[in-house]
């Protein structure tokens, strides 16, 4: 395209009705810790 | 644009890239000012009225050839992607899969900023006890059902002032390992001032990963963490954690620091750690009310112009080939959670407990002392109505608060942090809003990173908006 450029492969539509394994690391949001937020994560299942 | 529409993209300038973030598929589109002024009005299906509002600046001929590809995006569902609902895949209840232990209610330092009262957490100092640190053990295995991977977080006050219940409780979990075939990833967090060359290698040897507390450049760090006494601790732990570092071969750790409003130029702070040699960083925004290091309202332009040095200095240190791993500018953008992930958040009251030195279970560790939120014990459970808490705890996810449920930050936060919430609106369906409001630059800093960097890496770097906001 010449006035747009999709940078990902995104997957969020295609995890509304899957995923929830839950093997995924713990995601703490707080400023205490270093706050792993959602998305900065990776899925577990894809690693 | 109709209303509707609008809440379905996130368009944004940064670094003088112009962003498309379709919020309901995660597709992140680098775009021309053409597109940006475009997305002012296109909903999908009103090209003419497009045509109509922008005829002025841009030519028939290149709207048509623009909106032709807004359409292609369209159709794969990469605009305008259709709301997301709960899966089916989202438990009704949650599984423990991970635990933090207050090892030490009790701390050898004494930052200003510490939310735990300097590891007191409004109580007695105190430390955990190997039943305690046991219980928590088998607690975990037992709540975790047939997953697999479990984690705990030997976290305080200090934790390496309670070392013997941290060998003990790391002996258990890999016998427990052994015989349950669960996986434990094990984390522990330091100030760094009782680091030495004995728990350092028994750190090492035991695979424990390690979160290191500093706050960037020596002054700073001495003004917000002296000792007990008193006494600046900067030059001791950076010793102590160069040590910790080498022995492990730069791997498994983070380096964190926290800002305040006494260090808005946090940049410094990052580059001062990047140049100790320090190469996996982070730095938090401090969470706290009514105090002189709060962060304010009043300071977010100056906070969101700090984020925009921040990228700059990322980005250049990185084409440089003296890149460092940035905790929140690390995305992978198609690999991201599930949905599912996304709704559970950070699991704090029904995924993730926090246990306090005498076995008590707390939605998570910044609860911890917050008497109403004590949901049971390691010992014996949860509480009578306890149950109540985790499964309010669970439902409340983004599509379920009225803040969150058309913030176009949803997927990326997952609502952001309870125990914020709690302190500052006293219900953790109410985030903090300047949490939020900072949560969200550093977001768009995150896209724009990694947007960058993926053209970078295809070649494409020439691809730039005409004009530019920096």
């Amino acid at each position: 395209m010449k006035h747009i450029q999709t940078v990902n492969a995104p997957t969020l539509q295609a995890t509304k009705n899957s995923g929830g394994c839950g093997e995924c690391q713990a995601s703490c949001q707080s400023a205490c810790k270093t706050s792993c937020t959602v998305g900065n994560q990776v899925c577990e299942s894809k690693k | 644009m109709n209303k509707e529409m609008s809440k379905k993209i996130h368009k944004f300038v940064q670094n003088g890239m112009y962003i498309l973030l379709d919020i309901n598929s995660g597709a992140v589109h680098v775009i021309d000012e053409m597109i940006y002024d475009i997305m002012d009005y296109f909903d999908g299906e009103n090209d003419t009225e497009v045509i109509n509002n922008l005829s002025d600046k841009y030519s028939e001929g290149d709207l048509q050839e623009a909106l032709s590809e807004l359409h292609s995006l369209m159709d794969i569902n990469q605009l305008f992607a259709p709301d997301i609902a709960v899966p089916p895949t989202f438990k009704e209840k949650g599984l423990v899969k991970s635990l933090c232990l207050m090892t030490a209610h009790d701390c050898n330092m004494r930052c200003k900023y510490c939310f735990g009262d300097t590891g007191e957490y409004g109580g007695e100092r105190q430390l955990m006890s190997e039943e305690v640190g046991k219980a928590a053990v088998d607690y975990i295995i037992s709540h975790s059902g047939l997953r697999k991977h479990c984690e705990i977080d030997f976290f305080g006050g200090e934790p390496l002032i309670n070392m013997p219940l941290v060998k003990t409780v790391t002996e258990y979990v890999r016998k427990r390992e052994q015989e349950t075939g669960k996986v434990f990833k094990l984390t522990l967090t330091t100030n760094g001032l009782a680091l030495h060359d004995d728990n350092i290698k028994w750190l090492n040897d035991n695979n424990i990963s390690l979160v290191l507390s500093t706050d960037g450049r020596k002054e700073t760090h001495d003004n917000m963490r002296p000792d007990c006494g008193g006494q600046p601790t900067y030059d001791k732990i950076m010793k102590n954690f160069r040590k910790c570092v080498d022995s492990r071969h730069g791997e498994n750790y983070y380096m964190r620091g926290t800002y305040t409003a006494e260090n808005l130029d946090f940049t410094q702070d990052v580059k001062a750690m990047a140049d100790a040699g320090f190469d996996i960083l982070s730095m938090e925004p401090v969470v706290l009310k009514d105090s002189p290091y709060a962060l304010t309202e009043e300071m977010l332009p100056e906070i969101f112009a700090e984020y925009d040095r921040l990228t700059e200095f990322y980005l250049k240190r990185h084409r440089e080939g003296k890149g460092f791993f940035f905790f929140h500018f690390n995305m992978d953008l198609s690999n991201g959670p599930c949905v599912a992930k996304r709704l559970a958040g950070c699991g704090s009251g029904h995924e993730y407990y926090a246990v306090a030195a005498n076995g008590d279970l707390y939605p998570c560790h910044q609860f911890v002392g917050r008497k109403k939120y004590k949901l049971g014990d390691v010992f014996n459970d949860l509480d009578e109505g306890a149950e109540e808490i985790t499964r309010y705890f669970r439902e409340s996810h983004v599509l379920n608060k009225d803040k969150c449920k058309d913030c176009w930050a949803k997927f990326f936060c997952s609502g952001g942090c309870h125990a914020n919430a709690d302190l500052f609106n006293d219900d953790i369906r109410i985030p903090y809003e300047t949490g939020c409001a900072i949560q969200k630059k550093r977001l768009e800093c995150a896209l724009a990173v990694q947007a960058t960097l993926a053209l970078e890496k295809i070649g494409t770097k020439n691809f730039t908006p005409a004009t530019s906001n920096c």
